[in-house]
């Protein structure tokens, strides 16, 4: 069938170009990133003085490690929070069970410039100084959604009545969370984790606004670098923090799929 | 009834929110026996089933297991076990896993847990296959599992929702012989739920025919079918012809006549009634007598009708006709060896009749 | 799952419950009112314990200033949002339509940029449309251009920016509504006599609406509200929606206009998802229950 054919020649040359129009910026700055000139247009041989200007930068390796302990510590404070919720709010009746799983959504799809004011209002209110506990508090709220989702998602996938056969076999309800919903979401909750840290790492909007001269993160620190303009060190600082994206984004693929096996 | 019973309902209703699920259940389910809980969806029998499991609680009312009140028994502190209608098996443990649960919870010692489970592996014949997971086996095998899973436990009661739903015909008729064979092995109560009367009448000692919450009558599958108490159970268990009828006179030996759908019958009644009551009158289809006009029957009285469609169904044919009053009625003849063919067309000109003393007589409910 | 109305196990049960309430008051039901609040304030005085409510701060957003800022944001978001529709959704439908053992791998390389720091994608891009830029190299090396184009810090360059930074975001829920598409209601479409054309714009269309919606919000709203793209590929030249509000907040220090600005934004985000929720319904043909199917799934929603 040639009309067939001809459907499906398009097809794959349309997603080759869109995935193109995807990667090759990213590919430049990997590029670039080795590229003894400081000009994108010429090749003046392969290099790593970026990235060891970089490793002499202490400003950017004192950001790098806060956000760094921000990402871990939001992530897995997100990660509690977020599987929590989906467990509440699939598994028991209570009061205002369907008005809280609306909020989870809307905070999915909340402009990130709106959840910073927002918190940031609610900060100030409280005279809270702006440091690295208000960034914790801001990015456990971005984080936490994305883990109820991912977990809700992947508790879609079993039988209702997994739990309920563990307690009719004479499991009670913390044990058969033990044995059987523990287990079983496992894969979502550390992916969820996984996919914590990067929105913690990746973040701007939020932390434009909740974090304070005193601690400063990577984000921000490359933001305030980019609009000065081109400097090959941050291309450097990109790769390193796409290829870390890259590796987190893949073992949370890699987690969710062992089981399905 | 002189040893208690092991399961009791004494006014039991469940409402959830301000929607009532069951209405003053009342029930005594036999130690040893198989019960079936029959009826449309929705109809409250799941909710009995979950009462008893213990995932839900009653309203109002009280719900005994072996003569101590349970109402507020977590699950798992019942001695009651379920087979789930979608079987509820752990995906991430194999079969042997899967089986050892119950005692594991139980906090069983190793030995006692691998020769338990073995045992009852080979009662259901998987033995061999101990190390698949769920997913490696066939709905059949699931279904065993499942079943393998909930005996272990030697409950007082096994449960049963709805588990034949997924398997295909075949499959299905298999597993009705394997389960009440299991049944009779081990001499438990099984209570099974079930929307398809010929499962229920197969397998049970006792139907319980259940309808918008309300039981609506309790009996062998006999009874149910033969001596329905209302046009509910009538029409749900199997075809029906209900015709319109006012009694006439009232006759002796429990015998009175009516007015049939315009015809003077005599009918078979098991209470008083007075004339000019109206009444209705319930036929199966296989209760029926046919033959064409010409053949001049002997019997009277008899309606007359004309054939509408016959269908064969390789057993039996069924017919359908209308009398001349209109009213539209379901036949079915059996093929014999007297009589190797029947072959009405629709059309012909017969005459209606049913073998005296099959009828039910049901005070006329309004509609 | 059944829920269990049983209490045992109160335990586990009600720490669930509580966390879950705790978290969400604290941090998505009292900041959304936090800020409907500091819009209501006079900008002289923000502090909380005055309670002087006033609306002078929405009618200030109906001045010529909020207007252009509002009207130019409007028009790169719905256009951005728009090409983004246009060209993602034929990715999606063909990532949906390629053989099932590629089609994670396919997913998975959207979602790599989905997750990717945004900031440095839109880095990328300069170093594609900059003035010593790979296009212009590429242009000149090509001898369509005998001088390099100056395309940074254009609003060309700003709508390149959002398409290329939220188009991830438009995939996603495309193909998640797109997968979920029955392929014999097609096949019952043209058995019925309906073109290709025709079966796609009476079957496919409707049945994806809810996707459309979920994507469209999920790129409107960032490309709306985000201030650094504009910054960093449009230069200071004009002031969009994003940078108007920031500079409330952190040079202006007019909180209160900074918020009635982010409230409005709160309101256009309900308005849509509400939009959404009737697409929802619209294709259920009742109402949904439980399923955030077209929320975005944070690693490829694959089967």
């Amino acid at each position: 069938m040639p009309r067939a054919r001809l459907v499906r020649f398009f097809s794959a040359g349309y997603l080759t170009l869109i995935y193109a129009f995807f990667y090759v910026p990213l590919f430049i700055v990997f590029c670039h990133s080795f590229n003894y000139s400081k000009y994108v247009s010429d090749w003046n041989g392969f290099s790593l003085r970026w990235y060891e200007s970089l490793l002499s930068n202490t400003a950017i390796l004192d950001a790098a490690l806060n956000s760094l302990l921000v990402g871990v510590c939001a992530a897995s404070l997100g990660t509690l929070t977020g599987t929590l919720t989906a467990l509440a709010i699939k598994r028991y009746y209570f009061f205002g069970r369907k008005s809280l799983y609306v909020a989870v959504l809307m905070l999915t799809v909340l402009p990130d410039l709106v959840m910073g004011i927002s918190l940031l209002i609610v900060f100030i209110a409280l005279h809270m100084e702006l440091g690295f506990f208000t960034l914790l508090l801001a990015h456990t709220t971005l984080c936490a959604p994305f883990v109820t989702l991912t977990v809700l998602a992947r508790l879609a996938e079993f039988d209702e009545y997994l739990v309920e056969a563990a307690r009719d076999l004479g499991a009670s309800e913390s044990r058969a969370f033990l044995h059987v919903l523990l287990p079983l979401t496992a894969p979502a909750v550390a992916a969820g984790w996984l996919l914590s840290f990067t929105l913690s790492m990746d973040d701007v909007l939020i932390s434009t606004f909740t974090t304070g001269p005193t601690f400063e993160v990577l984000p921000i620190k490359i933001y305030s670098m980019v609009k000065l303009g081109i400097k090959p060190d941050i291309n450097a600082l990109s790769t390193i923090m796409f290829a870390m994206t890259l590796t987190l984004v893949l073992l949370a693929q890699a987690i969710t799929r062992i089981r399905r096996k | 009834m002189e040893t208690p019973p092991i399961i009791e309902l004494r006014g039991i209703a469940k409402y959830f929110g301000d929607t009532c699920a069951l209405y003053n259940i009342n029930l005594e389910i036999a130690n040893g026996e198989f019960l079936t809980l029959l009826g449309p969806s929705g109809c409250g029998k799941t909710s009995i089933l979950r009462l008893i499991s213990g995932f839900e609680r009653p309203s109002k009312g009280d719900l005994l297991l072996n003569g101590r009140i349970i109402n507020n028994t977590p699950p798992e502190r019942r001695q009651v076990n379920t087979v789930f209608q979608s079987y509820a098996l752990f995906p991430h443990m194999n079969v042997w896993d899967n089986v050892a649960f119950g005692l594991k919870m139980q906090r069983r010692p190793k030995g006692e847990i691998s020769r338990r489970v073995a045992e009852v592996l080979r009662r259901v014949h998987l033995d061999a296959l101990a190390d698949r997971m769920p997913r490696q086996l066939s709905g059949g095998q699931q279904q065993r599992v499942a079943i393998a899973r909930a005996i272990i436990n030697n409950p007082l009661v096994l449960l049963l929702d709805e588990p034949f739903s997924a398997l295909d015909f075949k499959l299905r008729k298999q597993m009705q012989f394997e389960i009440k064979h299991l049944q009779r092995q081990l001499g438990i109560t099984f209570v099974f739920v079930t929307h398809d009367q010929e499962e229920a009448f197969a397998m049970s000692d006792r139907v319980v025919v259940m309808n918008e919450g309300e039981i609506r009558q309790i009996g062998t599958s006999q009874q149910i079918y033969e001596e329905p108490e209302n046009l509910f159970v009538a029409r749900f268990v199997g075809d029906i012809n209900v015709l319109d009828a006012v009694i006439t006179t009232l006759g002796e030996n429990g015998i009175c006549m009516a007015d049939v759908e315009g015809v003077e019958f005599p009918l078979h009644v098991r209470r008083e009634y007075e004339p000019g009551e109206t009444v209705n009158v319930l036929l199966r289809p296989e209760d029926l007598k046919i033959h064409l006009e010409h053949e001049k029957s002997v019997e009277s009285p008899f309606f007359l009708g004309r054939i509408e469609e016959t269908v064969y169904k390789g057993a039996t044919v069924d017919i359908l006709l209308t009398l001349d009053n209109g009213k539209r009625l379901q036949a079915v003849e059996f093929f014999n060896e007297d009589d190797a063919e029947i072959s009405y067309r629709p059309g012909d000109r017969v005459t209606v009749t049913w073998v005296a003393g099959w009828e039910v007589i049901l005070t006329a409910e309004s509609e | 799952m059944p829920r269990s109305d049983a209490k045992a196990g109160s335990v586990f049960r009600a720490v669930c419950i509580k966390v879950t309430w705790l978290w969400l008051a604290a941090f998505a039901v009292v900041p959304v009112f936090a800020l409907m609040l500091v819009s209501l304030l006079h900008k002289e005085h923000y502090e909380f314990f005055i309670p002087v409510l006033t609306l002078d701060n929405y009618r200030e957003l109906l001045g010529p200033v909020f207007l252009t800022v509002f009207w130019d944001s409007t028009r790169l978001a719905a256009l951005s949002t728009l090409v983004c529709l246009l060209v993602g959704y034929p990715f999606a439908y063909g990532i949906a339509k390629s053989p099932a053992t590629w089609r994670p791998w396919l997913l998975l390389l959207v979602a790599i940029p989905f997750w990717t720091n945004s900031l440095i994608r839109t880095y990328a891009l300069i170093l594609i449309i900059g003035i010593h830029g790979m296009a212009n190299k590429a242009l000149i090396g090509l001898g369509l251009l005998s001088a390099p184009l100056e395309m940074l810090y254009t609003d060309f360059a700003v709508f390149i920016g959002l398409t290329y930074t939220f188009l991830p975001f438009m995939v996603l829920p495309l193909y998640a509504s797109i997968e979920k598409l029955d392929a014999g209601l097609i096949d019952a479409a043209k058995d019925l006599g309906a073109n290709s054309a025709e079966a796609f714009w009476h079957v496919t269309l409707p049945l994806t609406l809810p996707g459309i919606m979920a994507g469209c919000m999920l790129v409107f709203l960032p490309s709306f509200s985000c201030f650094y793209v504009p910054e960093i590929l449009g230069g200071a030249k004009n002031m969009l929606l994003g940078t108007f509000i920031k500079n409330q907040f952190l040079v202006a220090n007019n909180w209160p206009l900074g918020a009635a600005a982010s409230f409005v934004l709160t309101l256009l985000l309900i308005i849509m998802a509400g939009a959404y929720r009737l697409a929802g319904v619209y294709v259920a043909g009742r109402e949904r229950k439980d399923s955030p199917s077209h929320a975005p799934t944070p690693v490829s929603g694959d089967e």
